[in-house]
């Protein structure tokens, strides 16, 4: 292509307080344009795996929680398959799509993922990474949608050998990435923005 | 993992994107991470994505005029026809790409719970829409023009007149929210959220072109806006060592 410009990224801009009328219309009060807000379920009766729930907030440089986050999700299936055309491995489950996309509350800033924990999918050398649910955030305030994973706490041996979480210096930051467990499949999991607390972001 | 397998992306342009704290952006002060963000490369994780099917898109989701309409009415405003060309860094084409807008009426208001600027509401217009790129990476929807409105940053901050894109390529390492601005319009220069961007030509990128060989005669004006998602990193890969 001889098209200079095809060699830059459109540069990102804010998603703005108002991300919710095209991301998630109902959610924000839009109804009837799309049947179902895009992202909405993750899983369904027959999606294969142990359902599992991640509850948590956003937080700012103030500690104050983000009222109007979106937060999209992106996981392999129970067995570790991506169900993308890039997956070469093997066919995902056909009752799980993969992606989400969750609203913080706009009077608690609460946000809740109701899944499936994911398998373990390789990194690019062959080594496996421990279960992983891959985050992208944008709101009012964030000028690049900002890239992060949830691990789980309780797959100690599995997070011990990811080659992401390896990488995390200094080492007291990768707690930042584990979701911990609250209840029966119920996980909980802050992000902190700026701070003592900041969350581990990638760019990646 | 053999080379030939590697669908490694291209790092971001930090130069290029506005940094995560652009002062006068006041909202990006207390949210902007102050730690650098841990470089890494892509994996199968970044490297997927979802697809969307045309089964997903309605027959009005691509005509913001008519989608929240009532029967027999339309959106008030300018009536305009936005399109343009998805592709990659290496100028490839993304098909069946997922775009998503929201917008503005035509006197400066959203519909959200959160809006509080004193211009009218259309009860004919809701704001959002969606179309899928097609085998070429051609998109196009049909809307009102957007106002510009002010918003609490500075003493008299106004927001030029835009709209706001959701862009999937093929992986989620492509994941992108813009906006889109119009040519010609004095607010541009004068935004903070603009000038988070630190180089006038990639704000250029981001300002559509007025194209009448596309605006329908007697109906809509046309508005040219081509978009570039982020591309492979296929040489890169193929000489990287393993287990870089
Ligand atoms: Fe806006």
């Amino acid at each position: 292509m001889a098209d200079d410009d095809t060699r830059h990224e459109s540069p990102s801009q804010t998603a703005g307080p108002y991300v919710h009328i095209g991301c998630l219309p109902n959610w924000s009060g839009i109804a009837g344009v799309y049947a179902e807000d895009p992202g909405s379920r993750l899983i369904n009766a027959d999606t294969r795996g142990e359902r599992v729930s991640v509850t948590g907030r956003i937080f700012d440089g103030d500690e104050a929680p983000v009222l109007d986050a979106v937060i999209e999700l992106w996981q392999a299936d129970a067995g570790g398959l991506y169900p993308s055309p890039v997956e070469t491995r093997g066919v995902a489950d056909p009752n799980f799509g993969g992606w989400g996309r969750v609203a913080s509350a706009f009077d608690s800033g609460e946000f809740r993922i109701d899944t499936i924990r994911p398998g373990r999918v390789p990194y690019p050398d062959g080594r496996l990474q421990a279960p992983h649910i891959n985050c992208w955030i944008v709101a009012r305030g964030i000028n690049v949608g900002l890239q992060t994973r949830i691990y789980f706490a309780d797959e100690s041996d599995a997070n011990a050998e990811d080659p992401v979480l390896a990488s995390i210096e200094p080492r007291a930051r990768v707690d930042t990435l584990l979701a911990q467990p609250d209840a029966e499949g119920a996980f909980r999991f802050d992000i902190h923005l700026q701070g003592e607390r900041e969350t581990v972001f990638f760019d990646i | 993992m053999s080379s030939e397998q590697s669908r490694g992306y291209l790092p971001r342009d930090r130069a290029w994107h506005p940094p995560a704290l652009a002062p006068d952006y006041k909202s990006s002060r207390l949210r902007s991470p102050r730690q650098p963000l841990l470089v890494l490369p892509t994996t199968l994780s970044e490297e997927s994505g979802p697809v969307f099917g045309h089964d997903i898109i309605g027959p009005r989701d691509d005509d913001l005029i008519h989608n929240y309409a009532a029967d027999g009415h339309s959106a008030l405003g300018p009536r305009i026809l936005v399109h343009g060309h998805l592709r990659d860094q290496s100028g490839r084409a993304v098909p069946n790409a997922l775009i998503e807008v929201w917008q503005a009426n035509a006197a400066g208001r959203y519909r959200h719970p959160n809006e509080t600027y004193i211009a009218p509401l259309d009860p004919n217009f809701g704001g959002c829409g969606r179309c899928l790129t097609d085998a070429d990476g051609y998109y196009r929807f049909l809307s009102i023009q957007p106002a510009p409105y002010p918003w609490p940053n500075g003493p008299n901050s106004w927001r030029p007149a835009h709209i706001h894109f959701s862009l999937f390529g093929e992986a989620f390492a492509q994941r992108l929210i813009t906006q889109m601005y119009f040519e010609g319009d004095p607010l541009i220069p004068l935004c903070p959220i603009v000038n988070a961007i630190p180089r006038e030509d990639a704000v250029d990128t981001l300002i559509a072109r007025l194209d009448m060989d596309a605006a329908l005669p007697m109906d809509m004006l046309a508005w040219r806006f081509d978009l570039t998602l982020r591309g492979r990193a296929q040489t890169y890969f193929e000489n990287r060592p393993e287990g870089l």
